[in-house]
């Protein structure tokens, strides 16, 4: 799997109304780049044209990959919401994705996968009877089943408790290394902890302000960790 | 158990204000015969009653399962494909302005005096509502789903048996259980208007010869009938509620 670099230049708008201006950005290959800005500033349409869900974005613009090879079957999504079907037990959830293709689903693999998220005690069970921690933990999985050289994250911890989101970071950084990740956050000290990158999205377009250079999963406590994350809410207040 | 209570409770008294209406009142046993005789006669007429019941019974089965099954494969039509939603569903909503009752005596013609019209009625009953609750649930999907379906690299079929469908079994459910309650009302229509079994006939029969009492019977056996078919379709639809 050669994960490639992405990039973007357009702009986009819904329903004649303009979501952002003109951009340029790239996103490095192989690497975590967290793309953070204010709410409704369009992180998602980003995120939602590179996964091509396309519908009612007009995009006036180019998206490329690095190897110029399509989006299509190279890109998979996590969303705030874990989006688990609460008729399949955990295993065949993982499996989501081969059952849509017609492909075989290798149950074998989607329970080991389940394992390394922690829910090896869970494999039998419905998705209603986790907690939201424990389900983000099975989107993981399906995400990692999937096995795509592009990942792109959502907000998918957002919506966590503050063990359970620190927790899914370190997972996270761990499982997905060597892809292609676009993670978008409005949160400034998940951005200091997990970034190789970051595009700084605000009205008037992306900045790239310089993590520090220690390896991501940065400790919470560690200087700069928290020197970059008061850095970057002052760049985000700064640029409303 | 509390409910068995309450539902027993509520028919005793409702026993008693019935026997104390026709002491009351001294109302003749043609108009109001007292639950005492329709009881009595329930239990005499025991065999006949059952015989005719299990004749409305098989036309009440058969007509759900039919017109469950169809509502099921005409709502897939329409969610799967563009053009059977712009000719269907005008045709289905058209066919709303006809009152279902109104045809009973066509499907008589067509079909005869046997259990097929009786079926046909309560199938046709049936249809329209199954079919639009498991329709709207089917396009009600959240679109969250859809979306990492089709990034997933899904077909359009195979979305709509894995994620639609599912997703939508609890619309159909819900569509299920007012058919339990609508297709013994086809059933009896059906057999009012011409049969030679059934309860519908029995009652007719027995208004007929002012054999109130065993009209009452009837009466009793077919919401007896209704009930059992209503907490079957409970329990078999439970499954798919979330
Ligand atoms: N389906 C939609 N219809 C109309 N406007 C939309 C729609 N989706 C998003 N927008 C608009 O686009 C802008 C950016 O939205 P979004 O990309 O979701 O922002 P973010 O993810 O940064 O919070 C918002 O102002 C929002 O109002
Ligand atoms: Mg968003």
């Amino acid at each position: 799997m050669t994960s490639p670099a992405l990039s973007l230049s357009g702009s986009a708008s819904i329903g004649g109304e303009q979501v952002f201006a003109p951009l340029v950005f790239t996103v490095p290959a192989g690497q975590w780049t967290c793309l953070l800005g204010p709410s409704g500033v369009g992180k998602s349409t980003i995120l939602r044209l590179f996964a091509g869900l396309d519908d009612g974005i007009t995009f006036d613009g180019q998206i490329t990959t690095s190897n110029d090879l399509p989006f299509k079957g190279r890109v998979s999504l996590m969303a705030q919401s874990d989006l688990l079907m609460p008729w399949l037990d955990l295993p065949e959830n993982v499996c989501l994705g081969a059952r849509l293709r017609g492909e075989s689903a290798d149950l074998t693999r989607a329970c080991h996968l389940l394992t390394q998220v922690g829910l090896s005690d869970h494999l039998d069970k419905r998705p209603t009877a986790l907690s939201g921690g424990q389900r983000q933990r099975v989107a993981l999985a399906r995400t990692l089943m999937e096995d795509r050289p592009i990942v792109l994250l959502d907000e998918p911890f957002s919506a966590l408790d503050a063990k359970s989101r620190a927790q899914m970071q370190n997972l996270a950084a761990d499982l997905l290394t060597g892809r292609t990740v676009l993670h978008v956050t409005h949160d400034t000290a998940e951005a200091a902890r997990l970034a190789d990158q970051v595009l700084l999205m605000g009205a008037n377009g992306i900045t790239c302000p310089t993590p520090p250079q220690t390896h991501p999963p940065r400790a919470f406590d560690a200087p700069e960790t928290q020197g970059f994350d008061g850095y970057l809410l002052r760049l985000m207040l700064e640029a409303t | 158990m509390t409910r068995v209570l309450r539902i027993t409770g509520v028919t005793l008294f409702a026993v008693i204000l019935w026997q104390a209406l026709v002491s009351a009142t001294g109302l003749p046993r043609f108009i109001l015969p007292a639950p005492t005789l329709v009881f009595d006669t329930l239990w005499k007429s025991r065999a006949l009653i059952a015989q005719h019941a299990l004749v409305t019974g098989t036309e009440v089965l058969l007509g759900l399962l039919i017109g469950a099954a169809l509502g099921f494969g005409t709502a897939l039509l329409l969610a799967a494909s563009h053009l059977a939603r712009a000719v269907l569903r005008p045709m289905l909503v058209f066919s709303q302005a006809v009152p279902v009752f109104a045809l009973a005596p066509i499907l008589t013609l067509w079909l005869g005096y046997g259990l097929w019209s009786k079926i046909a009625m309560a199938l046709l009953i049936i249809y329209f509502p199954v079919t639009s609750a498991f329709f709207d649930a089917l396009m009600r999907t959240p679109t969250g789903w859809l979306e990492l379906a089709k990034v997933m690299g899904s077909t359009p079929l195979r979305m709509l048996w894995r994620i639609q469908v599912p997703a939508a079994m609890p619309g159909f459910a819900s569509g299920l259980r007012l058919a339990a309650v609508y297709a013994p009302i086809g059933a009896i229509i059906g057999e009012w208007v011409g049969a030679s079994q059934g309860l519908g006939y029995l009652m007719l029969l027995a208004n007929g010869r002012a054999k109130t009492d065993l009209m009452f019977a009837a009466l009793i056996a077919l919401a007896v009938l209704t009930l059992v078919l209503h907490a079957a379709v409970d329990r078999l639809c439970r499954r798919w509620d979330r």
